[in-house]
């Protein structure tokens, strides 16, 4: 007997102590019964999981300007710098101006960075490319790159690596990274909100604040192992 | 039925530990330690109540994963099964290992196939419970611990101590000389006059460390979360070690226990909410990594690694799951807040629960992942005073109280019992060892030069619940239901007399 067939027969045996478990009702036709991101597993959900979803999809109601103030606030308590800057002329001086502030001389640019970001900004520019070594990208000074979307009650950036996003380590390697997040188009308030708009099927990156560890004494420290320094750009933001 | 006794399974991680009472007689004699695990706990406990009490739905949130996690374990194996489709379907490979010496066997071929001969992991506990570093390092391949307090651990040939941070029993000063002494004989070296500030001991690991992570080929992970609708797979970090070692090399390995898998993509919205806060009392941590399977371009467009292997690890967790009332124990994701508001733990420190699984989680997981025949796992579900604080923080709401009983009656009285898919009948601890050794360990952790006090409110606790618990069950399931107050039996909850005594400040 193979161990599949081995665990999953002592599962069977496991549960099976002849009460309906929760979620063993069918979902009668039409109800939902699932996020309805459209993945098809070929598992046909022809039971209701049960699960009470009576939890908040947003904890306060906001305008556009108080969630981008609480992003902004969330993201500076947990030691990101956080810029503002209304027009795209203004992003690309002040894009400028932190990486001539940094002493960048390489900047790293994913695939699909609008190009007039980077139209005043001095450091030799580096593409995203599949064959770089990790190495190679370690070298990098600076990073700058966009988001997927933003969640302003947690203070967190998402990256999927769409287009001005880049491979998952272009974040990862350099010490420092950029991030532009365009308000409020690309903030969302809360979690629950920011999930129907993800596709876990691209690689997603989460952060919240620079590398940091607690391990030593609890004092916490920033920049272990990814970049020290993380600076978000609120790109139309008043 | 046939009456057997069981010894203890391989355990290769932690072999031959001294029972719990013995353990934390040593630790509580200890007061460097002490006053380490005090600051600690204190600080977590105190910031996480903060961190919590910004979310005015934490309590239908923790409902919600509690539904979530009791409906997966009912309808594990279609669970897993959609999930192995789900993973198969994005690109990666999936194993199924029935005990720690399977999983082992197959990270071990993995990784000789690939021609490397280290690999760099990132933080698992799954991984410690079945002595992976031990049995990679028998076949010749080096394993990389790349976590802060892993590495510390990892370097000073020592143990972890608490699941969210594995070095909290050591100080500054000490980490510094395990730096010093064994950074060089793994790769870099520490810098020359290495100081015991915080950031230079976090910069000296960032060198060291670094220079793996740019050459591994190969890395070990395990996983919070596995979301069998997609495939997805999720770590949770703060560092950038689990981004390194998820997203650099060309072959990823991740040792999952199958109870870490959930639903649909979608329910991750709860523990995306309640995992941080509980654990590390962050609205959110650094960095959550979710991957698919090799992605949308199978790896070949360079965004991760080309090739990756998912391991489901049994290794306990069925004969857990064929206990109706300890299988709740399962839903456990790992936040470490019981921990933090144990005042055994706080006392005992993690090391005397002989297991990777410390605290109120550890004493009643351990016992059933393991079996309780063993003295250390036997003594485990004595390791608490049933005050219920772990209850109450708890983010899935594991009535951790409630096992403990359960496992009391277990081994003072014996019973029907699943190991390795068997049901067997144990036999009773012989003359109630355990319960002797329960007493032992109440006085070690309370009776400590003066503190009558704390002696006899620990003895009155001890005497209360083993009165009002039942001689014998009438039946298996509806037993319990009968005593479910006895969690909450003190009316004078010791906790309060704790947190009264330390502002008392006799600490």
């Amino acid at each position: 007997m193979s161990s599949r067939d081995r665990i999953l027969g002592r599962i069977r045996r496991a549960t099976a102590d002849g009460r309906p478990g929760p979620g063993l009702e069918p979902v009668a036709p039409g109800l939902d019964a699932g996020p309805g991101l459209g993945f098809d597993s070929g598992f046909d959900s022809g039971f209701d999981p049960g699960v009470p979803r009576d939890y908040l999809r947003v904890h306060a109601e906001r305008t556009p300007a108080e969630t981008a103030d609480l992003l902004a606030a969330n993201l500076a308590e947990y030691r990101a710098k956080v810029h503002r800057v209304v027009g795209e002329d203004g992003l690309a001086a002040l894009l400028g101006r932190l990486l001539a502030a940094r002493g960048a001389r390489s900047v790293l640019v994913p695939a699909g960075l609008p190009a007039h970001w980077l139209s005043a900004a001095a450091p030799v520019r580096v593409p995203d490319r599949a064959a770089s070594t990790p190495c190679e990208l370690d070298a990098v000074d600076s990073v700058v790159t966009g988001c997927a979307l933003a969640i302003a009650e947690t203070g967190t950036i998402v990256l999927d690596g769409g287009p001005g996003q880049g491979r998952r380590r272009i974040t990862l390697l350099p010490d420092h990274h950029i991030c532009v997040v365009r308000v409020p188009g690309q903030v969302v308030d809360s979690v629950p909100q920011a999930m129907p708009l993800l596709d876990p099927v691209r690689p997603l990156t989460w952060i919240s604040g620079p590398s940091a560890t607690s391990d030593i004494e609890l004092d916490r420290v920033e920049g272990v192992h990814g970049p020290r320094t993380l600076e978000v750009v609120l790109l139309g933001a008043q | 039925m046939t009456a057997i006794h069981l010894g203890m399974p391989a355990f290769p991680a932690f072999p031959a530990f001294p029972a719990f009472p013995a353990a934390a007689g040593k630790a509580v004699a200890d007061p460097v330690l002490r006053a380490n695990l005090r600051r600690a706990t204190h600080t977590i406990r105190d910031k996480r109540a903060r961190a919590v009490a910004e979310l005015a739905d934490w309590a239908e949130l923790r409902a919600a994963g509690k539904a979530v996690k009791d409906h997966t374990l009912r309808h594990l194996d279609r669970y897993l099964l959609e999930l192995e489709a789900s993973v198969t379907a994005a690109g990666g490979t999936v194993h199924w290992a029935a005990d720690a010496e399977e999983a082992n066997r197959i990270v071990t071929e993995l990784v000789l196939a690939t021609g490397e001969r280290e690999v760099v992991k990132v933080k698992s506990m799954a991984t410690q419970e079945i002595g992976l570093n031990e049995a990679l390092e028998a076949a010749g391949i080096a394993a990389y611990e790349t976590d802060l307090a892993e590495l510390i651990v990892q370097l000073g040939h020592d143990r972890p101590s608490h699941i969210l941070v594995p070095a909290i029993h050591l100080g500054r000063a000490e980490i510094r000389e395990v730096f010093a002494e064994e950074m060089g004989g793994w790769g870099r070296p520490a810098p020359e006059g290495l100081g015991d500030d915080p950031r230079e001991l976090a910069e000296a690991a960032r060198l060291h460390l670094r220079e793996k992570f740019l050459r591994a080929k190969v890395a070990v992970s395990g996983a919070n979360f596995m979301v069998a609708e997609t495939g997805t797979m999720v770590v949770f970090e703060s560092e950038g070690n689990g981004r390194m070692c998820l997203t650099l090399p060309e072959t990823l390995i991740s040792v999952v226990g199958i109870e870490k898998v959930i639903p649909t993509f979608r329910d991750l919205e709860i523990f995306l909410q309640t995992l941080p806060r509980s654990s590390t009392a962050e609205r959110m941590n650094p960095y959550t990594t979710m991957w698919t399977g090799l992605g949308p371009s199978k790896g070949a467009e360079g965004d991760g690694p080309t090739a990756f292997h998912l391991v489901l690890l049994d290794n306990g967790r069925t004969d857990t799951l064929a206990d109706e009332v300890g299988r709740q124990a399962l839903r456990c994701i790992r936040c470490s807040a019981c921990l933090n508001v144990c005042p055994v733990y706080e006392r005992a420190g993690g090391h005397a629960y002989g297991s990777v699984y410390p605290g109120p989680i550890g004493a009643i997981l351990s016992p059933q992942l393991r079996g309780t025949g063993s003295e250390i796992d036997a003594s485990l579900p004595y390791a608490s005073t049933l005050c219920g604080a772990c209850y109450e923080v708890c983010p899935v709401a594991i009535d951790i109280p409630e096992v403990l009983v359960h496992l009391r009656e277990r081994v003072a009285q014996g019973g029907p019992v699943t190991r390795e898919g068997i049901r067997v009948r144990i036999r009773p601890a012989h003359g109630h060892a355990a319960e002797r050794a329960a007493m032992r360990a109440a006085r070690l952790l309370l009776n400590h030069d003066d503190w009558p006090v704390a002696l006899r409110a620990g003895e009155r606790l001890l005497a209360r619940a083993r009165r009002l618990r039942p001689r014998r069950l009438p039946g298996p399931g509806r037993a319990w239901t009968d005593s479910r107050e006895l969690p909450e039996l003190p009316a004078q909850p010791f906790r309060d007399w704790w947190a009264a005594r330390d502002r008392e400040g006799r600490a």
